[in-house]
């Protein structure tokens, strides 16, 4: 006997909950509990009087099990809103990375010209490293890293995609 | 306003909630609540001789009265024994609140005596959890935590009290409780999904109502209108485990049971209705069997009060979202606006006669052992017209009681369907029993069942519960014996009961009754007795070793394929079979 899989779709969900204690343990022990797909987790607050965050997760599974985590999300108490920005249409997914490349000489000068391409900028330099920050959709954080790979990259920190509808309506 | 103690503000607010019986066990953590509890006799505290067993007593109670079950247990092990009853209230969705004492707030992730982490280990087993820092939070959070244990689709909620949060004092006054917005369920279903569903109910031809435990949850109500609604369709009913009772017995409208140990003709109603109509149950895979087998020529409608229940495993066509007792009386009025008259089905009822011919509840007759169907028959005969509390344990007995004990109506049969919790009946029975003091309660149990909670034999006992216990003790762990002989060629791994206790001796030692059933001839004259005799009572009913519960879909397969005799049994399983539960 072997075991099936099924194709999976990637969706992104942004969803309202209360900002107590737990809350993001209750979300991530549901998707580990119900064997769902975490692909990033983001999650600060967002009302004025911190009552309120804001979660965004980029999961995947097939369109059966996506509705499922909708469903499941939406009846944790403390949950406000769930909300699928994939299906909801035209969004703005953006993450922000932190990027350090080492190295001297060539390598240094097109890992500079590289990032000048990207959009990213410096925030720290020494003389053997820079520390580029990058923001943008994860495909094209996904190809900038890919690049420093070949130019000295030493390390990446990525901050998860946070994603908002296009258009004057809130979600 | 005054200060109270945390400990103080928790038994009011209980007091304030209506509460009058708590089922718990007394320890470190929650020694001032205890102490506060000293000075309030109107709360009845029942105290039990293991802490799963407060959690089963509170569920019996929650069960057969419809008002939450409430548990008091102490940190740490109090607490990791409650995890089992509590995962089976939320199962079963049972409403029920457990409360927990906790280490001191200084202490907590110290690795403390007794710590453990309640809320962490709990979270995923309760509707909701919380832990409470300071005592003003208190009767917020368990007014909150008894509205979302009983409102929608209720379960159980976990309230973690610190030690030193239960001694601080905070202001307290008994109105000054928070009203609850931030769980609000739906209740009543969408307008024009209910003018849908009359719709397709006018146009079927073949419509079958398969009822769930939601119906039993929405309360007395919903069955009244389940009756109405099942007369002015003209449909047959059938229903899930945890639905029985919601719908009589003793209706010509009534298939029995459907699933894995169901009918014959409610599993063929289901696989050749045009139209399903499903109330208050959640597609569970002991009832559709194969999947893609499930009732391939119907459309279905679903109600149920939890989106998530709905397209789980079933892909339905209308669902509506909302309390299933409301969503009904809804449905009736559209169906009665719209001048339905019930249609005579005249075909569909006439195949129906004819799965019925099968007989598929038969079972063989024997002169020298007692077969535990006919235990279970002579014992509906002898005690339904007093309408009797059922509760079960798990396995065999509990299917053959589902099958042969005839319920007319809702909240009389308590059983653990979801989680399959061995040892729950017991403890279930005494809390069903403090519910109606003056009811007949028996718990139908297997010889291995019973030995998981056998000792709230003791509870029952010292509050002077008349409770009865009814042993098909057939020296097995019966269920797992006929998975093995019907799927592992009878190798009977680990499913003998060695070393059994002499029930009789250990009931008598607890105070309690003790009657041994070995005769046939003998079965109705004990279970007589059982009844007439004061007090509780234990009956040894030793029945037949190797009886099999028919009939049964075997794992993965469809419910056309039902085994219906012993003669059916190939004894060998595939791979893909066996992987099932």
């Amino acid at each position: 006997m072997h075991i099936k899989e099924e194709q999976v779709e990637r969706h992104v969900l942004a969803v309202l909950v209360d900002n107590e204690a737990g809350i993001l343990a209750r979300i991530a022990g549901m998707f580990t509990a119900r064997g769902y797909n975490i692909e990033s987790l983001t999650v600060a607050d967002i009302s004025a009087d911190h009552a309120i965050s804001r979660i965004t997760i980029a999961t995947n599974g097939p369109p059966h099990v996506i509705e499922q985590i909708i469903a499941q999300l939406d009846r944790l108490v403390p949950v406000h809103s769930v909300r699928d920005l994939t299906e909801a249409g035209p969004h703005v997914q953006r993450e922000l990375a932190l990027v350090k490349v080492a190295g001297k000489g060539d390598n240094r000068i097109e890992a500079m010209r590289l990032a000048d391409v990207y959009r990213a900028r410096v925030v720290d330099a020494t003389t053997e490293s820079f520390v580029f920050e990058i923001t943008g959709a994860p495909d094209k954080i996904q190809t900038f890293v890919g690049l420093m790979r070949e130019v000295g990259l030493v390390e990446v920190g990525r901050t998860g995609v946070v994603a908002i509808g296009r258009g004057p309506d809130a979600a | 306003m005054a200060e109270k103690s945390g400990a103080e503000i928790l038994v009011q607010t209980l007091l304030d909630l209506g509460v009058d019986t708590v089922f718990g066990y007394p320890g470190g953590a929650v020694l001032p609540i205890y102490d506060a509890l000293y000075d309030h006799p109107k709360i009845k505290h029942i105290l039990v001789r293991h802490e799963q067993a407060a959690t089963h007593a509170a569920e019996g109670y929650a069960r057969s009265t419809g008002k939450p079950g409430v548990v008091l247990v102490t940190s740490g092990p109090g607490a990791t024994n409650a995890v089992t009853g509590i995962t089976d209230a939320l199962m079963d969705s049972i409403p029920m609140v457990v409360i927990t004492g906790q280490v001191a707030t200084n202490l907590i992730g110290s690795d403390a005596f007794q710590e453990a982490d309640t809320v962490g280990i709990t979270r995923h087993c309760t509707k909701h959890n919380y832990l409470v820092k300071t005592p003003s939070d208190l009767a917020g959070v368990l007014t909150e935590a008894f509205h979302i244990a009983t409102q929608g689709r209720p379960g159980p909620v976990v309230v973690d009290i610190p030690k030193n949060v239960q001694v601080a004092e905070a202001e307290f006054s008994s109105h000054n409780n928070l009203k609850n917005t931030r769980y609000q369920p739906q209740i009543d279903g969408d307008f024009k999904a209910i003018n849908e569903a009359a719709e397709m109910i006018m146009n079927a031809n073949a419509p079958v109502l398969y009822t769930g435990g939601g119906i039993i949850n929405s309360g007395p109500k919903a069955s009244t209108i389940l009756c109405e609604l099942a007369a002015l369709m003209g449909a047959p009913v059938t229903s899930t485990l945890m639905g029985l009772g919601a719908f009589p017995a003793s209706s010509k409208q009534w298939l029995g049971m459907l699933g894995m140990h169901g009918t014959y003709e409610a599993n063929m109603a289901m696989n050749r209705a045009d139209l399903v109509v499903c109330l208050g149950a959640r597609f569970d895979d002991r009832i559709t069997g194969r999947i893609d087998a499930f009732s391939p020529n119907s459309q279905k409608i679903h109600v149920d009060i939890d989106r998530s229940s709905v397209n789980k495993t079933i892909r339905v066509d209308l669902p509506i979202i909302g309390d299933v007792g409301r969503v009904m009386e809804q449905l009736l009025a559209v169906l009665k606006g719209r001048k339905f008259t019930t249609p005579d089905y005249e075909e569909w009822w006439a195949r129906i006669k004819g799965w019925r011919a099968t007989n598929c509840l038969a079972y063989p007759e024997s002169k020298t052992e007692i077969m535990p169907q006919e235990a279970i028959r002579k014992l509906w005969e002898a005690t339904h017209e007093q309408s009797p509390i059922i509760t079960t344990e798990v396995g065999q007995h509990q299917m053959w009681a589902a099958q042969h004990f005839d319920f007319e109506k809702p909240n009389k049969w308590l059983t653990s369907g979801g989680l399959g919790t061995m040892g729950y009946g017991l403890p279930a029975a005494i809390g069903a029993q403090l519910g109606d003091p003056d009811a007949l309660v028996i718990d139908i149990a297997g010889e291995a069942s019973i030995q998981m909670n056998i000792q709230e034999l003791g509870t029952a006992s010292q509050y002077r519960l008349p409770v009865k216990i009814f042993i098909l003790n057939n020296e097995y762990m019966g269920m797992v014996r006929q998975w093995q002989e019907l799927t592992y060629e009878s190798r009977y791994s680990n499913s003998y009961s060695d070393s059994l206790p002499d029930f009789i001796k250990l009931a008598e030692s607890y105070g309690w009754t003790g009657i041994l059933i070995e005769d046939p001839a003998d079965l109705e004259a004990g279970i007589k007795k059982m009844i007439e005799t004061d007090g509780p009572v234990l009956v040894d009913c030793r029945v037949a070793k190797l009886a099999n519960c028919f009939p049964m879909i075997p794992s993965g397969a469809a419910h056309t394929e039902m085994l219906l005799a012993p003669e059916d049994v190939k004894g060998t399983m595939d791979d893909n079979a066996k992987a099932l539960v």
